[in-house]
Parts: C-alpha cells; sequence; structure tokens
C-alpha cells in the first residue's frame, strides 16, 4: 500500500489507543473476517466435498464435515463420461480465439488511432466510442442474425467459433484504453525512429508492442475472463453440442446425471480460474476497479 | 512540363499528386492497421447495431424478404400483458438488489481499508465468489436452494429454528433468493472499485475533522462519502442498467417462473426472438428497452450533476 495510507487514515493514532475502537476494530475484523471466509471459500470448499462423495451423503447430510471415504473415481466419471473433458477444452478454444482477435484488433487499432492518426481517425474514435453507450441487449438479436448470415462475404457462422471469436474482437473499451497507453508512449522515440526512416510496420513490432506488456496483459485478462464467463451468446450460435463450452453444456446435463458427478463436474470448470486467480491476485484486483468502473 | 494543361488535366494531375502523397507519407499502411478493427467492428458492432434499428420496424422469418410494418411491432409489444409483468420483476430485481447489494460493499472496503494488517486477505476473499464462472455459480446455489429438507440452505435455516422455505419455488421467495446470489456473486468486484477509490481520499481533511472532534462515524459521512461521490454515482447507473438486463440468473434458476414471478424483460426478448421467431417484436423491445436506460442515465446525470461537481 501506498506511504501516505500509512501516514493515516480515517482512524488516527489517537482513536487507536482508546479500548472502545481497539475492541470494535479487533472484534469487527475478526467477525468479518469469517463471514467472508464462509461466502468466499465456503461455496468452493463444499464444492470440492460434495465433487468426491457419494450422492446420498450430499442429500442426508448437506453440512457434513466428512462423510466415508472420497471417491475420486468421480472426477474421472465426469471428466471421460460426462464429456467435462472435452468442454473444457471447448471452453480454452474459445478463450484463445477471443485473446488472440481482441489483442489484434486493440493493438492494430490503438496504434493506427492513437499514434499514426489519419484525418478520419475522428470519426472511427466516434464511431467506436458510440457503441460503449449504447446498451449491449440492442445488438443481440441483429448480431444472431448478422452471424446466420455474415454480410458481404456470406455464409453462416453457426456452429463455428469464428461466431465467437469475432464479435468479442469488437470491444471498444479495448481499443481506447490500449491507443491511450501508446499515446502515453514517450513521443521522440517516434520522431527518432521516423529520422531514421523507420516504416509504420516496423514501428509497430519493434517500438510500440515491446514496450506494451502491461496493456496487453489488461486486454488478454479481460477477454480470457469475458470467454469465460459467457453463457447466452455461446448457447445461441453453438448448438452442436461437441463444441459447446462448459458454461453452455453444463446446465444441460444437470438434470440427467447423479449430483456427485454434476459437482465434479462443476468442480473441474472452476479450477482453473481459481489457480490463474490466486497466482495473479494482485492484478486481478489492481484490474478490476479499473475494467468493472468503466465499463459496467 | 512545357506544354501547358488543360484545367481538366490540371485537376488529375492534382488528385495524383495528392494520392501520391498520401501513399508516401504512409496512408496505405495506415489503413491495412485500421482492417481488423474495421472489419470485426463494421460487421459485428456498427451493422448490427443500424440494423437492430431498422429491424424493429420490420416483420421477418428468414425466409421470405423482411417486410416493413411501420409501428407494428412496437404495438404488439406494448400491449403484450406479460411485458407489464417482466417490467415489474425487472424493476423489482433492480431494487432488491440496490437494496441487498449496494451498501454493504461500501461498508466492507471503508472497513478493510482502515486495516494495518491483511488488507489482501480480505480482498482475496471477497473477490472469490466473482471468480467463478456465473454458470457455474448459479448451478451451485441451486442445489443450496434444494427445497427439501435436507437443502443446504433449509439445513441451516433449521439450526435457527427456521423453515424448511421453498426458496425457488415460491412466487414470492423466488426473485429474492435469485437477487441474493446475484448479489453474493457481484459484490466482491464492487468493494475492490470503493477500495481503489478510498485510496484517492485526501487524508488531511480527516486530520482536519479530527481536529474541530468529529468522531469516527462523522469523518465518515462528512469527508469519506463525500470524497467518493462520483464513483458511488457511477457504480449505482451502472448496476442499474446492469440489472434491467439480467437474463442468465433468472433462466437458469427458474426458467421465469414459477407463474412468470421470475420473468424479466430480457427473458421475454429471449422468448420472442429465439422461441418464437419473433426477430422484429424482439428487436422492438430491444429499442424500447435501450431508449428507456438511455433517458434514465439522461435524467440521472440531470438530477446528479449539482452533486457530483465539487
Amino acid at each position: 500500500m501506498s506511504a501516505r495510507s500509512e501516514d493515516r487514515g480515517l482512524i488516527s493514532a489517537a482513536d487507536r489507543r482508546r479500548p472502545v475502537v481497539r475492541w470494535t476494530l479487533g472484534g469487527g475484523q475478526a467477525l468479518i473476517l469469517v463471514l467472508l471466509a464462509l461466502a468466499g471459500l465456503g461455496p468452493i470448499l463444499w464444492l470440492a466435498k460434495a465433487a468426491i462423495s457419494q450422492p446420498h451423503d450430499i442429500a442426508a447430510d448437506p453440512l457434513g464435515l466428512w462423510s466415508g471415504p472420497p471417491q475420486w473415481q468421480n472426477i474421472e466419471t465426469a471428466w471421460s463420461r460426462l464429456r467435462v473433458g472435452p468442454a473444457l477444452v471447448n471452453t480454452v478454444l474459445i478463450a484463445l480465439g477471443n485473446w488472440a482477435v481482441s489483442v489484434l484488433v486493440a493493438t492494430t487499432g490503438g496504434y493506427a488511432l492513437a499514434i499514426l492518426r489519419p484525418g478520419y481517425a475522428k470519426i472511427i474514435n466516434g464511431a467506436l466510442l458510440a457503441t460503449m453507450f449504447i446498451p449491449a441487449v440492442i445488438s443481440l438479436v441483429p448480431l444472431y442474425l448478422t452471424v446466420l448470415d455474415v454480410p458481404i462475404v456470406g455464409g453462416s457462422l453457426i456452429n463455428s467459433y469464428w461466431a465467437i471469436w469475432l464479435p468479442a474482437g469488437a470491444g471498444a473499451f479495448n481499443v481506447i484504453i490500449t491507443g491511450r497507453f501508446f499515446a502515453q508512449l514517450p513521443a521522440e522515440l517516434f520522431e527518432a525512429a521516423k529520422i531514421d526512416g523507420v516504416g509504420n510496420f516496423r514501428m509497430f513490432t519493434s517500438l510500440v508492442l515491446p514496450l506494451s506488456g502491461p496493456i496487453i496483459g489488461v486486454v488478454s485478462l479481460l477477454s480470457v475472463i469475458a470467454a469465460w464467463r459467457e453463457y447466452l451468446w455461446p448457447k445461441l450460435v453453438l448448438p452442436d453440442r461437441a463444441k459447446q463450452p462448459l458454461s453452455v453444456m453444463l446446465p444441460s446435463i444437470r438434470d440427467n446425471v447423479q449430483i456427485n458427478l454434476f459437482m465434479a463436474g462443476l468442480l473441474i470448470s472452476v479450477v482453473l480460474p481459481i489457480v490463474i486467480f490466486l497466482l495473479f491476485q494482485r492484478y486481478f484486483i489492481r484490474g478490476a476497479g479499473l475494467a468493472d468502473g468503466i465499463k459496467g | 512540363m512545357s506544354l501547358p494543361l488543360s484545367a481538366e488535366d490540371g485537376r488529375a494531375t492534382r488528385v495524383t499528386r495528392r494520392v501520391a502523397r498520401w501513399v508516401r507519407r504512409g496512408g496505405i499502411s495506415t489503413l491495412v492497421f485500421l482492417i481488423p478493427t474495421l472489419v470485426v467492428f463494421g460487421l459485428f458492432s456498427w451493422w448490427p447495431i443500424a440494423r437492430g434499428l431498422v429491424l424493429a420496424f420490420q416483420q421477418t422469418n428468414l425466409v421470405t424478404a423482411a417486410e416493413w410494418v411501420g409501428l407494428d411491432n412496437f404495438r404488439k409489444v406494448l400491449a403484450d400483458p406479460l411485458l407489464v409483468t417482466a417490467a415489474g420483476n425487472t424493476a423489482w430485481f433492480a431494487l432488491l438488489a440496490l437494496v441487498f447489494g449496494y451498501p454493504a460493499p461500501l461498508a466492507l472496503a471503508v472497513f478493510v481499508r482502515e486495516l494495518r494488517r491483511g488488507r489482501a486477505l480480505f480482498s482475496v476473499l471477497a473477490y472469490l465468489p466473482v471468480v467463478l464462472p456465473p454458470v457455474v455459480a448459479i448451478l451451485l446455489w441451486r442445489v443450496f436452494y434444494d427445497a427439501s429438507d435436507s437443502g443446504l440452505f433449509n439445513t441451516l435455516a433449521r439450526g435457527l429454528g427456521l423453515g424448511p422455505f421453498q426458496w425457488l419455488q415460491d412466487a414470492r421467495s423466488a426473485m429474492p433468493s435469485i437477487v441474493l446470489e446475484a448479489t453474493w456473486a457481484n459484490a466482491g468486484s464492487t468493494m475492490i472499485i470503493y477500495l481503489a477509490a478510498l485510496s484517492g481520499v485526501r487524508t488531511d481533511l480527516y486530520e482536519a475533522a479530527e481536529i474541530d472532534g468529529a468522531s469516527i462515524w462523522r469523518r465518515i459521512v462528512h469527508v469519506t462519502l463525500p470524497q467518493m461521490r462520483t464513483i458511488l454515482l457511477i457504480t449505482l447507473l451502472l448496476q442499474i442498467i446492469g440489472t434491467f438486463q439480467v437474463f442468465t440468473e433468472p433462466f437458469l434458476f427458474t426458467g421465469g417462473g414459477p407463474a412468470n414471478a421470475t420473468t424479466t424483460i430480457l427473458m421475454l426478448l429471449y422468448n420472442y426472438a429465439f422461441i418464437n421467431g419473433d426477430y422484429g417484436g424482439a428487436t422492438a423491445l430491444s429499442v424500447l428497452l435501450a431508449v428507456f436506460l438511455g433517458l434514465l442515465s439522461l435524467l440521472y446525470f440531470r438530477l446528479t450533476r449539482r452533486w457530483s461537481t465539487t
């Protein structure tokens, strides 16, 4: 935390010496920690336990701490027989494609609009900003019809991952924050490169991209998380069950499988997000304020 | 050139020269860099938005050519008795989400900010539900809401001498149950936003207030909250806009039931388009919703302009 926050906060050192404040703060801290652990960690731990239980143990004693030997084979059965494994692979494929398209569009578009700045950049910038102020709901149906029969190119993208990848790239927020980041890079670098006769392409690949790790990281994180969370859109454009990601496939099998196997399936689908979060929690928590605050 | 040029030749040369200069200055490569943006936004953002505005006035079944029907779609949607129910449910969802979900992350953030140790631990724990994919969280909570005696929440309620409750099966408790899960799933990210905003609060004002004898509570009310008002107003508006477009939660928890008690505007729209194939009606509904949200935002900014500028 910053040095300034250590200097003083809402509660001063003098306050902290008062018993009432000390006890409230200490007691409140313990109480909130317990509540947060129950709310944040509790459901995940319960899920992990249910995933390796017998079905009747989940039903008979949902709060039991331990019931019988762990049924590790549940995980295996869910992975192969319930086809959770292939759905996980699909989810990863969708996330990778979203990532590639989002980063390509954000970096090339941001570079052209913020650094190269052709005369017509203002119009494009305006058109990008406008999409941020129009509620997403308005384009749900026409976007679906567009994917059914792509204009100019023709043909349908239904049951193709391109139907998810390409619209995922159309995030104005990504292009704009990337452009802003590029614009903050020292202008002398570009001047010097231009005098040395470096062309636009080389300037992009050997000057702009190497300096843009942080913003590419933010765009990557946002696009991958969005891919993992999406439900309605993949459900609409991927009717073929073999191609569906976890988010679409899991609700469709819910009523037909034993609860413990279903819990094993849910567990498999949260392991990766949780591991990635715990590894990069610093960036998540720092980036969340930025992303959610602006994107909504 | 020594030969005199006609006016037309001169214009042609000027155009050629201008094009040549544009090419020399990298006009083509700039355009190449814009191709991904133009293609992706053109096909999958700008075109669908424009088409949506037209489609709302058309009747189409995707087989025969689209037919212009004027305001018929809007009339039909507005006359649908389910619209009143869905609008009421959506407003109810938004109100409950505000009551459940608005104060808690703020209080939590103000509290966590004052901790000397363990801020990271508190943040990670609060953010964990946000990490779970929404579909997984909903499917898990459906199990928690099991209406039988041995459902998880009913077992907890029994410990308090209550229940058993028909959480999702009862028309009165279905919506609050859904909102409870949605609040749990989203509170962490709001808290993180507030924590970030709190680091921008001027601490010298706390000192001044303390010297003036202001209690901790009064310092929160008169120093902390006024300095956070911009972010508080934005999160409030974003939350309202978000809750008015809620779909996944009611769709996966209850499918809109029981007795349409949890059918939201977006579920109605989904039924129009993807169950009945009435794309015109669905788009008319989405235009109505977008216009409503736009007007709401405008009104909101007008009303709050006085508070948000210092």
